[in-house]
């Protein structure tokens, strides 16, 4: 076999992959809950519903964490997604990974519990304002919540429990951070600055105010009443996604490394392809373009054509915007071929997990390939007439799968692709 | 591989809006713009009243945004000037970005009145639900997030190759640099635009470092001077952004090139009595610097790290001028390397000298270098 792709690059091959959600801890639950069609998604427990208009979301309940915020929800997430990922590769030995990270994090900021303590800490009585949240903090006493806050922490701390090598990237792509951190170790392999990469994408932001953000920029599915059906992507009463919590970890090699350490090999990354777009702060340009050409240069990086990808692994958010302009996208590049393209979105069971779409839906794209059984969209009962596609509606699907294509589409005009493959195209 | 070129920068801070203006500083030893009244017993080093009509011409536009992506889209807007490429729709849609960036930016009276109201508040949980769902302005979550400023980048400036964000304070600006370079060096792409801003002209971003007993809150005094008094430093305002290609790319558009990128080094260590030294020095070797060379040092007055800074580049720069840039520009955290890349290639380019080296050292994490010389 050769050892490069078609470009005669370096050929990334993925040597672990680990993986936690609402479905589960691990790969092998979750497998087995995305392929029998089961919903994550359940009313919150975590902090009172009172007065919103969303009172769902697929947050990972089996966690303790102290405190309970943001960043170390996201870190337990990140490091247990890790756990499994280094320890399927085999990768070098306990603390001592041989290579560099790359970790789409959660923007973090301080919460209200904290808020709360500075505001107490002050002795204000009256008003309060953030003269009195200084005075709180000048007490001395939240030195630790300067660490637990500031954006580099979560990455640094994986950094260095596992031992990987050089500055970690703590990175956003909004809601195609997970996959940018893929292609970031694609990248970073390609040009032999190192030979693996320790890719992640974590999310466990589920917050009071980070679902009203959402929630008030209509972002959000209000079917509240019956929690598991309400993500239904490209279903014609689809009203919004659902937030979701979770991680994934791909350890990803210099393939002719892995071969000669004698690693098994899961797939690779063959292709990795991204477009910008400057046409609204959160809607994709209503023709499509970018998505069509960050498809396109995926497709392209990789060396193949339409034709060649037997499956996608769709963004499939649930809002009607993306549902639209993704079917859009996927059926201007793969023209009539879209007829006999499978194509189905693992947020209708997960939920969007937001920084770590990319990275689980990676995940889930190899673990396709590896058990040749692809995952359904569930609840899809009412097709949407102008979204004529293969959904793999509610029952997965025995299918041969060599290539797929996975992709991920943010505010901000972010659009990310990945062609993962079982067997090097060249 | 190729060779990377800086062909355009972009500035704002303290200090003005223009090179000229930063570069007369820089030899004038000024002490820098300084606000102590904006935050009593706090002080910053503000931007002052920025024309951002001449780099943001929607007014829509710029009421989308918090004012840490307004000093972002400015100083891009200056390097894409700066390079020659503003007009260039078909160059500008293939440009890639990488932006170093934080985030954040509240509304502070809104958090101010919740507080308020939760001490007394029957069910606090609730009340928090009902004032954030009716208090909020829907829009001010997509001038808080990180990427968005790269967002607005593109929406402004029609720089739409695609974009990614580093988060992780002053490491991530080196990272950004450092990713760049390896990428055009590579030939993955031939051109980027990278940089960051910060907004210090606000009390969420004195109080996270407030937190962490961070803040210098005497009179300024240089950073190489506030160990002894318990160190810290001064957050400042601005933005500075620098426009990488390829030799080839460069000089096929007919591009003045400032100076060449030569090499960028970053890394993290484990903090203890002499790490921060001997990963200054591993990286000034890395990137091949010389004894002669112009440091633009991103110190940042932290007791400990900033002494053990100043003894390493005392002998590593024997022969060289050492700038600070927090004594010029404050401390723009996840900017600040971008600041000193600026100042570097614009010194080089104006032939005051040849060699810039640029170094990082974060006040919790991450140690660096990057050096530019005559292209």
């Amino acid at each position: 076999m050769a050892n490069t792709d078609k470009h005669g690059r370096t050929l990334v091959a993925v040597t672990g992959i680990g993986m936690v959600t609402a479905l589960g801890q691990g790969k092998d639950d979750n497998w087995a809950a995305l392929t029998s069609g089961r919903s994550g998604i359940h009313r919150i427990t975590r902090f009172p519903i009172d007065g919103l208009r969303t009172t769902i979301a697929g947050t990972v309940d089996y966690l303790r964490p102290t405190p309970s915020c943001a960043p170390v929800i996201s870190e337990q997430l990140a490091d247990m997604a890790a756990e499994e990922a280094v320890s399927q590769s085999g990768i070098g030995s306990k603390g001592d990974f041989p290579g560099a990270l790359f970790m789409a994090v959660p923007p973090v900021e301080m919460e209200w519990p904290q808020r709360e303590a500075l505001a107490k800490a002050s002795g204000q009585t009256g008003d309060i304002t953030y003269t009195d949240l200084l005075k709180g903090a000048a007490t001395g006493q939240f030195k630790s919540w300067h660490e637990l806050f500031i954006f580099g922490t979560v990455a640094d701390n994986i950094a260095e429990k596992y031992g990987t090598k050089g500055s970690p990237i703590s990175l956003s792509t909004a809601c195609s951070s997970g996959a940018t951190a893929i292609q970031l170790g694609v990248e970073a392999i390609r040009r032999g600055d190192t030979d693996a990469a320790l890719c992640i994408g974590t999310d466990g932001s589920v917050t009071p105010e980070s679902l009203i953000r959402f929630s008030l920029l209509s972002a959000l599915s209000t079917q509240n009443d019956d929690p598991e059906k309400a993500s239904k992507p490209f279903s014609k009463n689809r009203d919004g996604f659902v937030m979701g919590e979770g991680a994934a970890a791909l350890v990803l090699e210099n393939a002719d490394k892995a071969k000669a350490r004698g690693a098994k090999i899961l797939g690779y990354i063959i292709g990795c392809g991204e477009k910008g777009d400057g046409f609204h702060r959160t809607r994709s340009s209503p023709d499509g373009t970018p998505i069509i050409a960050a498809i396109n240069d995926a497709l392209q990086d990789a060396g193949v054509t339409p034709q060649q990808i037997d499956y996608i692994n769709a963004h499939g958010t649930s809002t009607p915007e993306n549902d639209k302009m993704e079917a859009l996208g996927c059926m201007t590049v793969f023209g009539d071929h879209m007829q006999n393209v499978p194509i189905s979105s693992n947020k209708s069971m997960i939920g969007h997990t937001l920084t770590a779409a990319g990275a689980v839906e990676a995940a889930t794209s190899l673990l396709t390939i590896l058990s040749g059984r692809i995952p359904p969209t569930i609840n899809y009962e009412n097709p949407d007439p102008t979204i004529p596609l293969d959904v793999v509606p509610n029952v997965a699907r025995d299918a041969q799968v060599t290539c797929v294509l996975s992709n991920s589409f943010g505010f901000g005009g972010q659009n990310t692709c990945l062609v993962i493959s079982a067997e090097p195209v060249v | 591989m190729h060779d990377v070129v800086v062909t355009g920068v972009g500035i704002v801070s303290c200090a003005g809006e223009s090179i000229e203006a930063h570069l007369e500083a820089l030899v004038s030893k000024a002490q820098p713009k300084t606000d102590g009244d904006m935050f009593p017993s706090y002080w910053i080093h503000p931007v002052g009243a920025v024309e951002y009509d001449k780099q943001i011409p929607k007014k829509s536009d710029q009421r989308q945004m918090e004012p840490w992506q307004r000093l972002g889209v400015y100083a891009a807007g200056l390097a894409l000037d700066s390079a020659g490429v503003k007009e260039d729709v078909e160059l500008k849609h293939n440009m890639h970005l990488i932006v170093a960036a934080g985030g954040g930016e509240r509304d502070y009276a809104v958090d101010g009145q919740i507080l308020t109201g939760m001490r007394d508040a029957a069910n606090p949980g609730a009340y928090l639900n009902e004032r954030l769902m009716n208090d909020i302005r829907p829009t001010l979550f997509l001038a808080q997030l990180s990427n968005l400023l790269a967002g607005n980048i593109s929406i402004v400036h029609g720089v739409t190759g695609a974009s990614r964000t580093f988060m992780g304070e002053e490491a991530c600006g080196i990272d950004a640099i450092r990713i760049a370079h390896g990428r055009i060096r590579a030939g993955q792409t031939d051109s980027i635009l990278v940089g960051g801003s910060y907004n210090a002209e606000r009390p969420d971003a004195l109080l996270i470092h407030e937190m962490g007993g961070y803040l210098w809150k005497k009179p300024f005094r240089s950073v190489w001077e506030r160990d002894a008094e318990g160190g810290g430093f001064v957050l400042g305002s601005g933005g500075a952004f620098i426009m990488l290609e390829s030799r080839e790319h460069a000089e096929k558009r007919g591009a003045t090139i400032m100076a060449k990128l030569e090499a960028v080094s970053s890394d993290r260590s484990v903090r203890t009595s002499g790490s921060v030294k001997k990963a200054l020095t591993k990286a000034w070797n890395d990137v091949g610097a010389t004894a002669s060379a112009t440091v633009f040092s991103g110190a940042t007055g932290v007791a400990g790290i900033t002494a053990e800074e100043q003894k390493a580049l005392s002998g590593l720069a024997s022969n060289g001028k050492i700038h600070a840039l927090g004594d010029l520009v404050g401390h723009t955290i996840e900017a600040q390397t971008t600041m000193g890349a600026v100042l570097g290639a614009a010194q080089i380019h104006k032939g005051d000298i040849n060699e810039a080296v640029v170094t990082m050292v974060g006040h919790r994490r991450g140690e660096g270098a990057l050096r530019l010389v005559k292209a």
